[in-house]
């Protein structure tokens, strides 16, 4: 599964939530004064966090970089995804367009489910997921869920509804 | 929780559509921006809520008042504006009831016959319509959305549809852009044709084209014609157009000052599509099955 979204959405930290194993990072201190202010190491290539099912299977998570310079980490990324996520930080309006624009390209990419977290719901200047829904443009099948990404239980059900996303396109087409 | 930002990441535009579908009742407040030392995720200078700006309520998602900050916007105004009341009748009235609510004065001015009911329902909703209109091509300023605030008792509130001042205000933002194509640069200077005098003979301007006029000078800049006559970017581009469109001015590109060209962002807008996996149901469903188990 893929973890995508805008620069400082929290793709890390929902990575790092439910990995098994400590988050494989790519982060590097930030050179832009401007991304500094917001945090200080940015993933440049990717995050890797895993999960294992049992001794046959292992579930995979994959957070792409945020920034649109390191883009090209995206396709490669998105090569062979079972679904993907797109992480939005609900109290930042300013990363909403970059978010709308990482969802359609991945959408592009390839046609497997996804959903759409709206992290940081547990702080007071937060849209709502009805606001989040309409200023992002989701359509009403597309599930928008309220995430904490650092609350495990947050990070579960986001995955869990990934998952049952996936089922449902399987039925669909069986 | 409050929906809150600023113009320049979701417009004024984009927010009446979430007022409209989501229908929601409360007041917009937009402010003015004070620059920060902070910046924004995207590198933007992020910018403090200052001075309120303006004000626009909403019930059930229908737009039913507004008002700009420094502006004046009770009835006698609307009114004034609208030419149903003279100054001298306007000023009269002011003097007389100072402390009467709008409401009650519309009956009184009903009842000695100044004005009709429709007079009154007209002028407050093109008041609104106004203030919103000019408020649509504001690009940037901080803004806040109080929920169930809604304004006092006494202030008379024409519903409107959201849907036509949608389409409306996009239409004028349209109009701002091919402004804005046709005078990107606004340090240009303007000067006047060969022969003014046989180009303005039987023209009849505004009195926003005549202020712009007497300015006309290639040491002006189109900037400073502007701020000279307080005049917005909007309006001096839409005035600039017009005059230059009659023949009446000539833009004078200043030495130096050749439009840079744009260049498109880069983009991954045509990605090529990507392997899928062919993954079987029982491997999801064992993955779900763990996450459930003990996460």
């Amino acid at each position: 599964m893929v973890v995508t979204g805008p620069f400082s959405s929290g793709k890390t930290e929902f990575i790092s939530s439910i990995s098994e194993i400590d988050v494989v990072k790519t982060e590097r201190s930030i050179s832009s004064e401007a991304e500094s202010k917001v945090k200080s190491e940015t993933t440049v290539a990717m995050d890797f966090g895993r999960i294992t099912v049992d001794d046959d299977l292992v579930l995979y998570l994959f957070g792409t970089p945020g920034q649109r310079r390191f883009d090209f980490m995206w396709e490669i990324l998105a090569e062979g995804m079972l679904g993907f996520i797109v992480m939005v930080d609900s109290t930042k309006p300013e990363t909403f367009r970059e978010a709308k624009s990482i969802l359609e390209t991945f959408r592009a990419y390839a046609p497997t489910p996804f959903v759409v977290a709206a992290n940081k719901q547990d702080l007071k200047d937060a849209w709502t997921i009805d606001d989040l829904r309409i200023a992002l443009r989701i359509e009403d099948g597309v599930k928008l869920l309220p995430c904490v990404a650092n609350d495990k239980e947050s990070v579960k059900n986001v995955l869990l509804e990934l998952l049952y996303s996936i089922l449902e396109e399987m039925e669909k087409s069986s | 929780m409050p929906l809150q930002g600023n113009l320049r990441d979701f417009s004024t535009t984009q927010l009446l559509n979430l007022i409209n579908l989501a229908g929601k009742t409360g007041t917009l407040v937009i402010f003015e921006g004070i620059k920060t030392n902070e910046k924004d995720a995207i590198g933007n200078v992020k910018q403090a809520a200052g001075a309120e700006r303006a004000r626009v309520a909403f019930k059930v998602g229908k737009l039913i008042g507004a008002q700009l900050g420094a502006q004046d916007g009770n009835l006698v105004s609307v009114l004034n504006k609208a030419g149903k009341l003279t100054d001298d009748q306007a000023r009269i009235i002011r003097e007389r009831a100072k402390n009467t609510s709008d409401k009650a004065l519309a009956l009184l001015l009903i009842n000695a016959n100044y004005v009709s009911q429709r007079d009154i329902v007209a002028s407050v909703q093109q008041h609104t319509l106004d203030v919103v209109y000019n408020l649509l091509t504001w690009l940037e300023s901080p803004f806040r959305f109080e929920d169930s605030l809604l304004p006092s008792a006494d202030r008379i509130l024409v519903p409107i549809d959201l849907e036509n001042v949608i389409i409306e205000g996009a239409r004028r933002i349209r109009e701002i852009e091919q402004l804005t194509v046709h005078l990107p640069n606004l340090d240009m200077a303007l000067k006047f044709p060969e022969n003014p005098r046989e180009k303005f003979k039987g023209i009849h301007l505004s009195v926003e084209e005549w202020r712009v006029v007497s300015f006309v000078n290639p040491r002006n800049t189109i900037r400073q014609i502007a701020k000279a006559n307080n005049m917005s970017e909007i309006e001096i581009r839409r005035i600039v157009f017009g005059l230059e469109q009659a023949g009446l001015v000539e833009i004078v590109l200043p030495p130096g000052a050749a439009a840079s060209q744009r260049t498109a962002p880069g983009n991954a807008a045509n990605p090529q599509q990507v392997r899928a996996p062919n993954v079987e149901r029982s491997v999801v469903e064992r993955i779900i099955n763990r996450l459930r188990s003990n996460g």
